[in-house]
């Protein structure tokens, strides 16, 4: 699964990350977020496309599993 | 998930939409009873920035608004202090979001207030908005970008909170240091205490749910979400019905409230502040709010708006309400649209060679 950082980077820009990245690899990607914002926005719209997400919390920031 | 998010937006929505209109009435000019542009605005007349007579006021709810929004990140954690993401030219689109709304007259947050009041000039503007927006999007998705934020002091991102407290400290104990209108638009406001207790409440749960008059409109151009926008359409419910409760409703374009109907300068000036905004990641009350949060970029982006306002004032490229921008007001909003889609067609040319 390939990873995306998007720490230090604030919404929207963390969300079209997302997007392009999962154009790159439609099957999933692991991303990491460093604020509340960008973690709801990306959650919101991987589950809008279908994909399942799952979270870790970790040294202030926030990792996003978005897989199938 | 969505449905709740959806809910405490439109929650947030109905109490700034209440809240603006209570405000009305306790004596803030019509349609006025938020207005980011026009609070920085009197409040930068009231630090001697600019000597407009009319439109001089330390405005609570500014202040309330970021100390509310500092005080609730501080409580929760989303305190975090970052910067460093193209400061100055944070400054300068922020200088032209300020002279935009100026030309128009309001913030987006105003622009609704007044849609809710029955002012249709705002419907020209909210035209010009979502063409600004969807010009910034297209630079958004093509790559543009401001760049990363790192990590900063507590110190650092606790500063405008602090410089806030600090004015309204002087606000209270000292205030023949400040300028204060005796007629106009500065002379029309609320009682200290509500615009202050109005304005926490908006910043905290404007912080709590990320309301953006910007990101509604961004948000459906990008990514077809209509999350952020419900907050957009509650403020203009709860503005409308109190509105026609208040009796203060009236449809249409011209003498309405500090508003002027020249609908090309309307629908330019909006266009600046969409196309900034969006170049901003948030409208003026969200970059207020990033600030109490602890974004210093987004602070580099309000002292932006309150030399803009200063500027706009110095040089009379504000518009007067019923005739409208002068000629300076004019030149100075095309050549403020001018400016942003410079920088962002040169910054996403660039990030586009780096891919």
């Amino acid at each position: 699964m390939k990873d995306l950082d998007t720490s230090g980077y604030s919404c929207p820009e963390p969300v079209i990350m997302t997007k392009k990245a999962l154009g790159h690899s439609p099957d999933g990607l692991r991303v990491t977020v460093d604020n509340r914002a960008s973690k709801e926005n990306v959650t919101r719209y991987a589950k809008a496309l279908g994909y399942s997400v799952e979270t870790t919390e970790g040294n202030g920031n926030w990792i996003l599993k978005i897989s199938r | 998930m969505d449905i709740r998010e959806k809910g405490k937006l439109g929650l947030t929505g109905l109490l700034i939409g209440a809240a603006a209109v209570i405000l009305t009435v306790l004596g803030n000019p019509g349609n006025m009873g938020f207005c980011i542009a026009c609070f920085l605005r009197d409040t930068a007349g009231a630090m001697h920035l600019h000597t407009a007579p009319i439109v001089e006021y330390v405005r609570p709810e500014i202040i309330g608004i970021i100390l509310g929004s500092f005080a609730i990140s501080v409580a929760t954690g989303d305190f975090r202090p970052r910067g460093g993401s193209s400061p100055v030219l944070r400054f300068i689109i922020g200088f032209i979001v300020m002279v935009g709304a100026l030309v128009f007259l309001g913030c987006p947050l105003r622009m609704v207030l007044r849609l809710a009041g029955g002012d249709l000039n705002a419907l020209v503007g909210l035209l010009g908005f979502i063409a600004g927006i969807g010009v910034g999007c297209i630079f958004l998705s093509n790559g543009f970008t401001l760049g990363k934020a790192e990590k900063q002091s507590a110190i650092e991102g606790a500063a405008l909170p602090g410089a806030t407290i600090l004015l309204f400290v002087l606000f209270l104990a000292v205030p023949s240091l400040l300028l204060f209108s005796e007629s106009g638009p500065g002379s029309m406001h609320a009682p200290v205490a509500a615009a202050l207790l109005a304005g926490l409440l908006a910043g905290v749960a404007a912080e709590r749910t990320r309301l953006c008059m910007a990101g509604g409109i961004r948000d459906i151009f990008l990514i077809r979400d209509f999350t952020l926008i419900s907050g957009f359409a509650a403020i203009f419910l709860a503005a409308l019905i109190g509105n026609l409760i208040t009796g203060s409703f009236r449809l249409g374009f011209a003498d309405q409230p500090v508003s002027h109907p020249m609908h090309i300068w309307n629908f330019l000036g909006m266009t600046a502040v969409g196309l900034g905004s969006v170049m901003l990641g948030g409208c003026p009350l969200r970059q207020l709010i990033l600030a109490g949060e602890g974004s210093s970029d987004s602070a580099s982006a309000v002292l932006g708006m309150i030399v803009g306002s200063a500027f706009a004032h110095n040089f009379s490229l504000a518009s007067s309400a019923n005739a409208g921008p002068g000629t300076n007001g004019k030149v100075a909003v095309v050549a403020g649209i001018i400016i942003l889609v410079a920088i962002a067609a040169v910054v996403t040319i660039k990030e586009r060679r780096k891919a």
